[in-house]
């Protein structure tokens, strides 16, 4: 298989040796074993829901009024909690990416708090940020606040689903708006203002444009966090059907009262909708790049 | 006119400090030095992307020293162009102008006048990605005299490209100061450009700047 290894001599004596010819097929073999091994798991997870449920089950789950009204919520409220978390996580990134301000780093710690706290704390943490009293037993509370003066309930209702879901979302659109910055040249914001530019002017004409791309994949996540979030909003807005239940709130309710079909179901309809989202986003993406 | 009076300027680890010097209304400065000596830092305090410790700026008589990067009025082009990936041409020509709420006509006449004279009128709908090193230069330049600056500052604009482009791109400035009669800073290490080039020569070493005949 191999040719002889050229000794010393002969490559001191200048005569050309010839390499010894190794193969790139262990190299392919082993990259492409590690690799394949994470994608067949995927598609072989996908495959057994596939298999578990029929379409008959599929139909009876999407026709049930608790899981479309779930449905509703959930597209709601991840395009709602999607769009909040852009609003906010493109200006976040934007300074954290242009600008060495006091404190800097300490944003830069709490804005990853979310990604890394468990769930269940955040949710948690929610509820008594809004229903602790401030001064005294009677004080203040924030939720009576939102309640009594604003009229807008938040604990056990949809804007908590919302709320929940923004909160971690919004760390993943901070990070990829930060990304996103951090490659596009500061230099030709400082050019736009030599031209006339003030410093809103010159992140609205200059950087904003280039950044559409990392806006759509900041957009994508923080759709895909939102959709998959359960433990902060079964804490925070509870699991009323019909009121506070998405998607994920299903599949727990489902399974907790041993109905597995509907639970794989739903599942499914999840799995379908986190493709149709990321391939629309692609698709508007590769739009824009033509 | 510029004129630096006792500048200070702190850039990172190193400080520029008590720089003087004096540029001629419509005279084409060089300014020599070798690299990480600051040329750069300079241009910057100039132009208000870099704010100065102390001392003046003066451009034609007025202290510009607290003013704001656009209320100088100084055309600017960084040794990276920086160029705007989503705009052509033409977008860059006018780019300035659009800020001066220029009308339409005013803004037509201005883009053909510095197309010509700066030879990029076939490039004009172009998209900024595809341009060679001559003709990005070009636009860059033309983005910076857009707005009838009347001080431009160069940093090292020739030193990407090939002979032959460059002994071009000297003609192209030369005639930039006879059409307009900008006062320009060029920043350079080359001899070369300098001799084709300069009115006046100012040599940065070691944090201070002098005039050399």
């Amino acid at each position: 298989m191999s040719q002889p290894y050229t000794s010393p001599e002969i490559a001191e004596t200048g005569v050309r040796g010839q390499m010894a010819r190794k193969s790139d097929v262990p190299f392919f073999l082993v990259m492409g074993g590690l690799s394949a091994s994470f994608v067949v798991l995927i598609v072989l997870m996908l495959a057994a829901d596939v298999m578990f449920t029929s379409f008959a089950d599929f139909r009876d789950a999407l026709l049930k009024p608790e899981i479309r009204a779930a449905f509703r919520l959930t597209l709601l409220s991840c395009s709602f909690a999607a769009i909040m978390s852009l609003w906010v996580g493109t200006p976040l990134g934007y300074l954290l990416s242009r600008y060495r301000f006091p404190g800097r780093w300490l944003v830069d710690t709490l804005v990853d708090i979310p990604v890394v706290l468990p769930p269940l704390v955040l949710g948690l943490s929610l509820l008594i940020l809004f229903h602790l009293p401030i001064g005294g037993a009677d004080g203040w509370r924030l939720e009576t606040w939102f309640r009594d003066d604003v009229g807008f309930p938040v604990t056990y209702r949809w804007p908590a689903v919302i709320l929940a879901q923004f909160s971690v979302a919004c760390a993943f659109a901070v990070r990829t708006m930060r990304v996103t910055f951090d490659q596009i040249n500061p230099r030709a914001e400082d050019v736009a203002r030599t031209l006339g530019c003030t410093r809103g002017q010159a992140f609205i004409q200059i950087a904003l444009p280039q950044a559409w791309r990392g806006m759509i994949a900041a957009g994508t996540i923080s759709w895909a966090r939102a959709l998959g979030e359960f433990g902060p909003i079964l804490i925070f807005a509870g699991a009323t059907r019909m009121k506070t239940e998405v998607l994920s709130t299903s599949v727990f309710l489902e399974l907790s009262i041993g109905n597995l079909d509907a639970a794989v179901a739903v599942s499914l309809l999840m799995v379908l909708m986190a493709v149709t989202v990321l391939l629309i986003l692609r698709a508007i993406g590769m739009r824009l790049t033509a | 006119m510029i004129e630096l009076r006792d500048v200070t300027i702190m850039a990172g680890k190193f400080a520029l400090e008590h720089v003087s010097f004096r540029i001629d209304s419509g005279k084409y400065a060089i300014l020599m030095g070798r690299t990480g000596q600051g040329k750069t830092t300079i241009l910057e305090a100039i132009c208000g992307l870099k704010s100065i410790v102390s001392g003046k700026i003066l451009v034609h008589d007025l202290d510009v020293s607290l003013w704001s990067p656009g209320e100088r009025g100084i055309g600017y082009v960084p040794q990276d162009l920086a160029l705007f990936p989503t705009m052509t041409v033409q977008q860059h020509l006018e780019f300035a102008l659009r800020l001066r709420h220029a009308t339409p006509r005013s803004m037509a006449e201005r883009v053909a006048e510095l197309s010509d004279v700066l030879g990029i009128s076939k490039l004009l709908q172009r998209r900024v990605q595809g341009l060679s090193g001559g003709e990005a230069q070009r636009v860059a330049l033309g983005r910076a005299l857009s707005f009838h600056p009347s001080v431009l500052l160069l940093d090292e604009p020739l030193s990407a490209l090939d002979e032959t482009t460059r002994l071009e791109m000297h003609a192209v400035l030369r005639r930039v100061k006879e059409t307009t009669g900008v006062t320009m800073l060029h920043v350079t290490h080359s001899k070369e450009d300098a001799e084709a080039l300069a009115d006046q020569r100012f040599v940065l070493e070691a944090g201070k700047v002098l005039e050399s005949r």
